[in-house]
């Protein structure tokens, strides 16, 4: 049976993972109005991965918020899968982020006081499983990110790609169809970021995760098979079309080039 | 249950804060007991008497003396089964405040007969009784001095002053906590005397035939004194402890006005201990709620964060004071024979703590529940 904030495609056609539809987005500071969007309209498919570029105040981070149901558009329609997120109630809300939206922060955001593997196993909390079966989860999520051997240390103990791998493995436990990244590199070195996107790839590829990273950096875009380019709300999409990027994210870029307005 | 790790892990935080919270919180309510208990032991001993006892004071206060000649004048009142009388005495025994315990000259035969709650081997009491220099101590300051049957022991007096020395004849234990297992009797013929046959008594105890009669007889006693140099005062032994609880009364006020405002105080400072801590973890808050805790999961982690200090430092300080007062055998210097924490002090002292609790742990809740996501996550990104 389906929720209130379900919808399905009247199309019959395969939908879109993520599809925002003429959404209006402002923020109030002081008495002056910030319009960040103005009737945005984007398709991003399933097993995609997407690099949202674009200089500060361009509205990435906003975005990234919207798809994830942590924050509301003033109007317009934000849906993933079959769940019209901009219709959803916070207690809706939490409930489907913990099994669908895995989120990434560029400050790793761990819980000080908890080991890798109890951070990993966070959102599994959320869920039914037993004890048993979510040792097995977080023992995958941490092997998927090579960090096994660093299940009890805790973030003091780890290095920033770690601490940054240990986020991803949180993000990947609960088995999301979406992971939303904000500058997941932006704290890291080279070597580390490499280590990050390398692994974003993996996860884009063998698991067919779809992927939203959020990025200033250009090195970290050119592993995305798409670029979107936001500017004062507005997108500009430039399709990444190299040998390492499938056919999956052209159809998601051409999606998105259609949409875009 | 699943969530128990966080909430130790949030307390394991700054363990050293954590200690000094739960702490307070254990001060906080150790003085809550103890101060209450000071109040219902009051109550509880001005509640003491037999129903058929009456007492008779001097008319101007307890602390004046009056004619153990009266005793003979009362025992011939109708309703009048038998009178006893006696004398508070002052007296040091050791040098530290500590030791003090009461003292008191009393008629001994009618005395003892008046008060079926003072237990003791018969053969004690006849020794006691037989010997004019002989005392009869209380089981509490005979095992807290060492003291043994036939032992001599000299009191210093204060109010009557000298050296004066009995021989423990018996060791009683009293059959009502009221009575007190920290008093020392001993023969009003020998205080008698000692200060030259003055034939003074503080008060006189009239047991009556019928406690229906108490307030008639009560009435004839002091008709037959009001015109004497020295009136009385009767009234039932109830009414009398009361007065004695009354002369404490003030005490009692000050003690709970001093101590509502520290341990007021004390919770404050504790809640705001708390509250700071919830709100350093504001950022945390966003993440979680990211990943997909809801609003009422959050508020019930940061609530029961909360109870775990107020219920850990509630066991802690309400348990010391339960053990602690036994362990001494603390009898309030004398002033509170029976001092007991109550059960009704505890349960106070446990809702006390849900309530340092809610009050502690609410607002945390409440805003860690209700935090906008977007706003906090721009602060800690």
């Amino acid at each position: 049976m389906l929720r209130p904030y379900q919808i399905q495609s009247c199309t019959g056609i395969a939908m879109a993972l993520v599809e925002i539809r003429d959404v209006y987005k402002s923020f109030q500071r002081d008495t002056q109005r910030i319009d960040v969007f103005t009737g945005l309209t984007l398709d991003i498919e399933a097993g995609s991965f997407t690099a949202l570029m674009g200089p500060s105040g361009s509205g990435k981070s906003t975005l990234l918020n919207l798809i994830a149901g942590l924050d509301k558009p003033t109007r317009g329609i934000v849906r993933v899968g079959s769940a019209v997120v901009s219709a959803m109630t916070p207690g809706q809300l939490a409930a489907w982020r913990a099994s669908n939206i895995g989120f990434v922060f560029q400050s790793f955001n761990l819980l000080p006081v908890l080991t890798a593997y109890q951070n990993v196993e966070l959102p599994l909390l959320l869920t039914r499983l037993s004890g048993k079966e979510r040792q097995e989860r977080v023992r995958i999520a941490l092997d998927v990110v090579g960090l096994s051997d660093r299940a009890d240390h805790y973030p003091r103990q780890l290095s920033g790609g770690q601490e940054q791998r240990t986020a991803i493995a949180r993000a990947i436990v609960a088995d999301p169809t979406l992971m939303l990244l904000d500058e997941p590199t932006g704290q890291l070195d080279a070597k580390s970021s490499q280590e990050v996107l390398t692994l974003l790839q993996r996860l884009n590829n063998e698991f067919k995760k779809a992927i939203i990273i959020v990025t200033h950096d250009t090195h970290a875009a050119e592993r995305a098979k798409t670029i979107l380019h936001l500017e004062k709300g507005d997108l500009i999409e430039k399709p990444r079309m190299s040998a390492a990027v499938g056919a999956v994210g052209a159809a998601g870029a051409a999606g998105a080039a259609g949409a875009a307005r | 249950m699943k969530y128990l790790h966080l909430v130790t892990a949030n307390l394991r935080r700054h363990k050293l804060r954590t200690a000094l919270t739960i702490l307070s919180v254990a001060l906080a309510l150790f003085l809550f007991a103890s101060l209450r208990s000071v109040v219902t032991t009051l109550h509880t001993n001005s509640q003491f008497g037999g129903a058929r006892r009456l007492v008779a004071t001097n008319a101007t206060g307890i602390v004046f003396i009056l004619p153990v000649s009266y005793a003979n004048k009362i025992k011939g009142l109708r309703g009048v089964r038998s009178v006893s009388w006696a004398n508070w005495f002052g007296g040091k025994y050791g040098e530290n405040a500590r030791d003090f315990f009461p003292k008191f000259a009393i008629d001994p035969e009618s005395y003892l007969g008046m008060y079926p709650e003072i237990k003791l081997p018969e053969n004690q009491k006849e020794a006691f009784l037989r010997e004019r220099t002989a005392a009869l101590v209380g089981k509490g300051i005979a095992d807290k001095f060492g003291w043994k049957v036939d032992q001599n022991i000299t009191i210093q007096g204060t109010i009557f002053p000298g050296d004066w020395t009995f021989t423990i004849r018996g060791i009683y234990e009293p059959s009502d906590p009221a009575i007190g297992d920290n008093v020392l009797f001993f023969h009003h013929d020998y205080f008698d005397e000692r200060l030259g046959h003055a034939g003074i008594a503080g008060w006189f105890i009239v047991e009556i035939d019928n406690a229906d009669s108490a307030a008639a007889v009560a009435k004839e006693i002091d008709d037959q004194f009001r015109n004497s140099s020295a009136a009385t005062k009767t009234g039932t032994e109830k009414e009398f402890q009361a007065g004695f609880a009354t002369m404490l009364g003030n005490v009692s006020l000050l003690m709970g006005t001093i101590g509502t405002a520290v341990v007021f105080a004390i919770l404050l400072i504790t809640a705001n201990a708390m509250m700071m801590s919830a709100s350093e973890r504001t950022g945390e808050v966003a993440v979680m709620k990211t990943i997909g805790f809801s609003n009422r999961t959050l508020f019930t982690l940061v609530l029961v964060e909360a109870g775990v200090i107020a219920l850990v430092g509630a066991v802690i300080g309400l348990g010391i004071a339960k053990g602690f007062y036994p362990l001494i055998k603390f009898q309030g210097f004398g002033f509170l024979p029976g001092f007991t924490v109550t059960p009704m002090t505890m349960l106070l002292g446990l809702l006390l703590a849900l309530g340092l609790m809610l009050a502690s742990g609410l607002v945390p809740a409440l805003r860690a529940a209700r935090l906008p996501i977007v706003q906090a996550l721009r602060r800690v990104e």
